[in-house]
């Protein structure tokens, strides 16, 4: 079993790091991983993205073009990467930053207002573990339990204010 | 009683250098320096690419042939590794003046705690008297065999000059061996310069006024006159910097 | 067993040197290799290394010739443009028997071309890349893990055989992230009395030199290390072999390319497709001897690459063209696909049938 996971945004929004997350969460898991950013002078304001695979086996290329998972956190992303999504793949839209509808009908969409939470939530700049929080429990990817313990791993231990925070995203893009 | 005798630091090989050419002497004096601060076991000598190519055959210590130019930048890494012992680099003045310029400033203005020889003789001696960066305006070259006409050819660098400019350098001192007492003043400046260094002091540059009989066309005397004459009013003799005369020393 | 830890290529390839027992880093800011210098710039004082950002690639080189020339560890790293810059000093390297590694991460050329990954300064890095006759190691890592193995082994065989050794990455190489393991390196010790690091009264002096003004005995330096060159050939070629045994149509690719054309590989299989995939994991030695078996029985070759083709001669050369070598390729900072790959491995088979 591989999966192909596409994150794209705007640079700020925390979209590789959203990434690197999910690879450590795989790592948790014992499983093959892959992370590969865009980069250059695209990421200073611009559109960033990250490919990431979780697989059970060896990850051949790490880049994905056709992905299973797509997360989007702004207009141009959606317009850009939908028709990319393989038959039967996931969208997920942060709903505050995205007005429109995804358009295919052959692939299944979930709207999360992940910024507007973020902001209510006292953790503006979190909306991306938000909606990493709703993917995980839509796709089962990994447990919670994993992302959880992912976390740990990725926040430093001399910012443990900011890896609860990191949980409390989580949490409520999971049961959301 | 004292015999005058070779400086231990200078190896029996036979110096191919012309009739009449100053390195011979400050192969001489960069000796003797190395001899009388007892250092000769742990310097490193970098040669450069010019007439002093082969250097490396002549002191009697551990030697590096740097690319043209890149000499400074040798001995930054040679310094960086091995802190306690002594690196001191040769070069003329299309190696450090032109091909090499980026190097010398930088190894400069990290205050690197190495010794530089500069000689300046105002010619590419090695490839057969071309146009140096240091060629006096009006100087007949081969790549200037109309004078070295400023306006297409620009100004000569003053190197002690520039380099003074720099807040780093510990110390930088203009000198000629044109004559006795210009040696003996050269000998003094090369010493302090490798004492310098021993005292951890930083980055010291000594540049010598030197001759090319060869290549300027002239017999060895008159090019010693020449020296006189041309080189050291433009180029003046002194030290252009120095941090424990400023009360600066590091 | 030290813990399996994300990291990204560039940074494995820091950590890897280090364990190595590189404490020398001299180098200068380029896209998409600069967290080398960072990374380093971080850890180098805080183990008693030393970092330097040079005035320029040229520089950087240089220091590392001076470090070479002492006897200790010593790297550099760049990408296209700046390796270009380095080829100076890479040459005096080679031509006065030093050890150093240099790593080349690289992206789009000619001139100053892109910031995306390309492998086209395969001629430069196998070839020799700067003047007079000579040849780099060259290791073309596929995987993070493989990032920090080679920079492990090439500080070694730099050391063993006396000559500079490229690890020659790409853009993606350098910025993917995957799990690593970085165990303690076992150092091997060789013998360095020929370095300079003062006489100390008790030997003659060294010289650590590229000059032969006397034809004859430049000549025979030369023929010295290519005697060298010749056993390198023969104990340091490495290569990885899939599904080769039976192939009708065998891929060559490395680095980036190989892992694209293995999911190529696996796709055809799946569709009843006879695909294998060689993978040179030295670029010089180049793997010659799988590719001259694989020629008996395949039909013909497919040279994957992200380039207008460099790698392809050495597979013509390998298979002394007694079989078809296509080209698939994307070049610029462009990366082809498993599918363009898969399309490529169609039209071959369609040919040669």
């Amino acid at each position: 079993m591989t999966t192909q996971i596409l994150i794209a945004g705007f640079g700020g929004q925390g979209v590789l790091f959203a990434g690197k997350c999910l690879a450590y969460e795989g790592l948790v898991e014992n499983k093959q991983v892959s992370w590969l950013p865009s980069y250059g002078p695209e990421m200073r304001g611009g559109t960033a993205n990250c490919s990431v695979i979780l697989s059970d086996e060896p990850v051949g290329s790490p880049i994905v073009s056709n992905p299973d998972v797509l997360i989007v956190m702004n207009l141009p992303s959606l317009d850009k990467y939908e028709k990319d999504v393989v038959k039967g793949g996931k969208i997920f839209v942060d709903s505050t930053l995205i007005a429109r509808k995804v358009e295919r009908t052959d692939v299944d969409a979930f709207y999360i207002p992940a910024t507007s939470m973020a902001n209510e939530l006292g953790i503006p700049s979190l909306a991306n573990m938000i909606i990493v929080g709703k993917m995980i429990k839509e796709t089962g990817i990994v447990t919670i339990e994993s992302a959880c313990e992912a976390m740990k791993k990725v926040v430093s231990a001399r910012h443990q204010d900011m890896l609860d925070a990191n949980i409390k995203a989580l949490n409520a893009g999971y049961n959301y | 009683m004292k015999v005058f005798s070779k400086p231990q630091s200078l190896t029996d090989a036979p110096l191919h250098y012309c009739p009449g050419c100053t390195h011979g002497i400050i192969h001489r004096l960069v000796a003797e320096a190395i001899d009388e601060l007892g250092i000769q076991g742990k310097t490193i000598g970098v040669a450069p690419v010019g007439c002093s190519v082969m250097a490396y055959n002549y002191f009697a210590v551990d030697m590096v042939e740097a690319a043209h130019g890149r000499a400074p930048a040798v001995a930054t890494g040679l310094k960086r590794c091995m802190p306690e012992n002594i690196i001191f680099t040769y070069q003329g003045d299309g190696d450090l003046a032109s091909i090499g310029m980026a190097e010398t400033v930088h190894a400069a203005t990290r205050n690197e705690n190495i010794t530089i020889i500069f000689v300046n003789n105002a010619i590419y001696g090695m490839t057969g008297g071309q146009m140096a960066p240091t060629s006096l305006p009006g100087q007949v070259t081969q790549t200037s065999p109309y004078g070295r006409d400023v306006k297409t050819a620009g100004y000569p660098i003053k190197v002690s000059e520039m380099l003074s400019q720099l807040d780093a350098p510990q110390y930088i001192e203009r000198v000629a061996v044109n004559n006795v007492k210009n040696v003996k003043n050269a000998k003094k400046a090369i010493l302090k310069a490798f004492k310098n260094q021993v005292e951890g002091k930083g980055f010291s540059l000594i540049e010598v006024v030197s001759t090319c009989p060869t290549n300027w066309g002239l017999t060895p005397e008159k090019a010693l006159q020449w020296v006189d004459e041309k080189m050291i009013p433009y180029y003046p003799l002194g030290v252009y910097k120095d941090k424990d005369a400023e009360g600066k020393g590091e | 067993m030290s813990e399996k830890v994300l990291m990204k290529g560039n940074e494995a390839i820091a950590e890897a040197a280090i364990k190595a027992g590189c404490r020398f880093y001299f180098g200068y800011p380029i896209t998409p290799q600069t967290e080398i210098a960072a990374y380093m710039a971080k850890r180098m004082p805080k183990i008693g290394g030393t970092f330097l950002q040079a005035e320029s690639e040229v520089s950087a080189i240089n220091m590392v010739y001076g470090v070479a020339g002492a006897g200790y560890r010593v790297m550099t790293s760049s990408s296209s443009p700046g390796v270009s810059l380095k080829q100076e000093g890479i040459s005096y390297i080679a031509g006065a028997d030093l050890p150093a590694l240099i790593v080349n991460v690289q992206r789009g050329g000619p001139g100053l071309g892109g910031i995306q990954p390309s492998q086209s300064d395969y001629f430069q890095a196998t070839k020799g890349g700067g003047h007079g006759d000579y040849k780099l190691v060259v290791y073309a890592p596929a995987s993070v893990q493989e990032m920090a193995d080679y920079t492990i082994k090439a500080f070694d065989v730099a050391d063993k055989y006396r000559l500079p050794v490229m690890l020659l990455a790409d853009g993606t190489m350098g910025q993917m992230m995957e799990p690593v393991e970085l165990p303690d390196a076992e150092i091997k010790e060789y013998d360095k009395s020929w370095a300079v690091r003062g006489t100390q009264m008790k030997r003659e002096h060294n010289i650590i030199n590229s000059l032969y003004l006397n034809p004859e005995e430049l000549e025979r330096t030369n023929f010295e290390r290519f005697e060298k060159y010749a056993l390198i050939e023969k104990e340091e070629c490495l290569y990885e072999e899939y599904m080769v045994d039976d192939a009708d149509v065998v891929l060559v690719a490395f680095g980036i390319a190989s892992r694209i054309s293995k999911n190529a590989v696996n796709e055809a299989r799946k569709q009843g497709l006879k695909v294998g995939l060689i993978r040179p994991i030295t670029l010089w030695p180049f793997p010659v001897e799988p590719l001259k078996k694989a020629a008996e029985h395949a039909k013909g070759f497919i040279s994957v690459e992200l380039s207008m083709g460099q790698m392809i001669e050495d597979v013509r050369l390998a298979t002394e063209c007694k079989r078809p070598v296509a080209l698939c390729n994307r070049t610029g900072g462009m990366i082809p696909s498993p599918e363009q790959v898969l399309e490529s491995i169609k039209k071959m088979l369609s040919e040669v049938k």
